[in-house]
């Protein structure tokens, strides 16, 4: 399979039905499982249990205990032998069963994972894909909601992706599982039960390209995971109020697509950056550095804007994580405000 | 210095019914959560130690009101059996203001500092170099306490624990490091992610004493738990204390139970803890009868409903004053841009 789906995300292909985002991850390891007998799934409850998040569902029935590895609660361990098992035959699609708990298994990603390639001067590569859902919502509190990618968009070695629609989450696992590189994908877990249309076929979402799923004229928002769909959602409340927004879905934080958040935010003038993940030194701090520090500089009419988590833990009370987190309302708010500077 | 040894917990009247009644506030508190979790007026996730009570009661027992412990995800029992009182808790898991940790834990983080209880974790393994950590301060400050580990047996296949155990081993720490196996790491039965047949033959690999007890009998919990906390506080350092048990219910409140079986449950389900040792009280201490232990359940249910009650009524957790509870290096952030935090401020 080498059809591939570029620009914006899955709408259009001829084929596509509605899956969950779950749904959609799940027929992307059976078909990179069916097409290749060297990829594997590995992690924690991933067998007869069906995925912590109900994502590997009926993958252990299928493919058998080889292929669906179910392992201890040893994350350093079963990461690191996904980076060795990669090193040296295989295609280890490593499922850590919530984001937080990379932590455990940091060595294994950040010290040898990532830099493995660079080390051994070209002369070996590490095709993992560690898949991860992060993100809060589900009122799981501090040590089970956190939003961690700009640890791993940091890491030179690593590429990082975070889905946000039911076809990116097939089509760019596809890519990561055909990449030579470790690829971290970050899925969220409020997503798992949004659906969309998604392609039957193995369509592959390029690994470094940017979507832009709405053009509006007054201002572009940029935004990554679960704060996509919130933005498209404010950017139709918006439309309602009179002011027109661009949404652009940065899908691939490493390697980032500035071009076309560039081209985007040209366009408009104006930028409201929205991540989930707290503000300081986060994802969208370089992304505003980078539209300052290039030509776009000169079209802004506002000063960039980012909209983020608080720089707290995420708390248990619903009521303290939903004020922690963009939430629409918020996106709406922001985007207001910003439309009526300069 | 060695403590004298202790009569079994159900060995006097006071005695035997206090530890009932903890057995039962364990029981009665969980499944209080449980039916509010079902009517969706609880929120999160629950971990429900169900069947598992007599591991918290039976080491608690053995403690001191100074000694420390740390808890983990399914450590409602542990929080109990430290002393914690009802209301606060239920509050926290209903995320008032007046919660434990005023919203912010919830039950996977319930703690009590207060009593000792340094916290529940939500990564597993997470809480044992912490107190192998609160006992370092002990030996250090030389107060005489012991702290408390639990820790699922999952948990022994994480480095956390491995490390944990070596240093407290070769620091000769006052540490009880106290296994709940109740044979399962979520879906992960023990036969299948170890190679070895007990926990307790682990602690051999740092040279300390590996006991192995029969975690649904209060009583054996409670005499292993006190030698291993005498040793403790002799200075002869840690061990290990596996207490054999099982949770009822699913390992949290999306488990559909396809990793084992009906007739696994019900074969535990006889092995009930806190009615057995109501049974062995009836049957063996000396001035206990039916109505004691009626009016202990009676007591019990009373205060787990007022608790309900109580924190039901309690103000809810006030996102103004979410930015109270951290260092101040945090706060910094620059004027302007963030409409929201000017939102939140204000
Ligand atoms: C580091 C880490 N890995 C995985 C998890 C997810 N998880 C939570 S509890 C659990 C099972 C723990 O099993 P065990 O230690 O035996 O304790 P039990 O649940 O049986 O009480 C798992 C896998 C986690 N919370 N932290």
């Amino acid at each position: 399979m080498t059809a591939v789906l570029d620009g914006t995300a899955a709408a259009g292909a001829a084929d596509a039905r509605t899956l969950t985002y779950a749904e959609a991850v799940r027929e992307a390891l059976g078909q990179a499982m069916a097409e290749d007998e060297r990829v594997l799934l590995m992690g924690e409850d991933v067998g007869v249990y069906g995925g912590a998040f109900g994502v590997s569902g009926d993958l252990f029935h299928r493919f058998g205990p080889e292929r669906v590895v179910d392992t201890p609660i040893s994350e350093l361990g079963f990461v690191g032998a996904g980076v060795g098992a990669a090193m040296a035959g295989l295609r280890p699609v490593v499922e850590i069963q919530f984001s937080d708990f990379t932590c455990q298994a940091m060595d294994q990603i950040v010290n040898q994972a990532a830099k493995i390639h660079f080390m051994l001067g070209g002369a070996a590569h590490v095709p993992m894909v560690l898949r991860a859902p992060g993100g809060s919502g589900t009122g799981a509190a501090g040590q089970h909601s956190q939003s961690l990618e700009a640890w791993f968009a940091h890491t030179p070695g690593l590429k990082v992706v975070m889905p946000a629609t039911a076809a990116d989450a097939k089509g760019l696992l596809l890519s990561a599982i055909d990449d030579p590189d470790p690829v971290v994908v970050l899925e969220h877990k409020l997503l798992y039960k949004a659906s969309g249309p998604v392609p039957e076929e193995a369509v592959r979402v390029p690994l470094g390209v940017a979507a832009v799923p709405r053009r509006g004229g007054d201002l572009t928002m940029v935004a990554t995971g679960v704060m996509v769909g919130r933005c498209l959602e404010a950017a139709e409340r918006l439309a309602g109020e009179g002011v027109s927004a661009s949404v652009v879905d940065v899908r691939t934080l490493s390697p980032f697509d500035a071009p076309t958040v560039l081209r985007e935010v040209e366009a408009t003038g104006r930028a409201l950056l929205v991540q989930e993940a707290p503000r300081h030194v986060g994802f969208m701090a370089e992304v505003a550095a980078r539209i300052v520090e290039s030509d776009a500089v000169y079209r802004l009419r506002a000063p960039v804007a980012r909209l983020c988590g608080l720089d707290t833990p995420i708390p248990y009370a619903p009521q303290l994580e939903r004020a922690v987190v963009p939430q629409v309302d918020d996106v709406v708010a922001a985007a207001v405000r910003l439309a009526g500077v300069g | 210095m060695p403590e004298p040894p202790r009569p079994p917990l159900s060995g006097d009247r006071a005695t035997g019914l206090a530890t009932l009644r903890t057995l039962w506030t364990v029981r009665r508190f969980e499944e209080a959560v449980d039916d509010l979790f079902a009517r969706g007026m609880m929120h999160g996730t629950m971990h429900l130690s169900i069947g598992q009570e007599a591991s918290a009661t039976g080491v608690c027992s053995a403690l001191r009101e100074d000694d420390l412990i740390a808890s983990t995800h399914r450590g409602h029992g542990h929080c109990i059996a430290k002393g914690a009182e009802l209301v606060p808790m239920m509050a926290e898991l209903l995320a008032k203001d007046t919660g434990y940790c005023r919203g912010r834990g919830g039950s996977m983080h319930i703690a009590d500092a207060a009593r000792g209880n340094l916290g529940a974790n939500g990564i597993v393994g997470g809480g044992v170099p912490i107190a192998v950590g609160a006992a370092l301060a002990q030996q250090r400050l030389r107060t005489g306490r012991v702290a408390v580990s639990f820790f699922g047996d999952g948990a022994t296949n994480e480095g956390a624990f491995h490390e944990a155990a070596n240093l407290a081993a070769i620091w000769k720490l006052p540490v009880v490091l106290v296994c709940e196996n109740n044979k399962y790491g979520m879906s992960f039965s023990t036969e299948r992610s170890m190679a070895v047949a007990t926990i307790a033959e682990r602690a051999a690999a740092y040279g300390f004493p590996g006991v192995r007890v029969d975690g649904n009998d209060v009583d054996a919990v409670h005499a292993a738990a006190t030698e291993a906390v005498a040793r403790a506080r002799a200075g002869e350092g840690p061990t290990l204390l596996e207490c054999v048990t099982y949770r009822w219910k699913g390992h949290s409140k999306s488990d559909k139970n396809l990793y084992r079986t009906r007739e696994e449950i019900e074969e535990w389900r006889a092995l009930d803890p806190v009615t057995r040792f109501e049974r062995r009280l009836v049957e063996a201490c000396p001035g206990v009868g039916e109505e004691d232990v009626a009016a202990v359940r009676d007591a019990v249910r009373d205060a787990v409903r007022d608790a309900v009650r109580q924190a039901m009524a309690a103000p809810d957790a006030d996102p103004a004053d979410l930015l109270g509870d951290l260092p101040a290096a945090v706060f910094w952030q620059p004027v302007g841009t963030d409409a929201r935090r000017e939102g939140v401020a204000r």
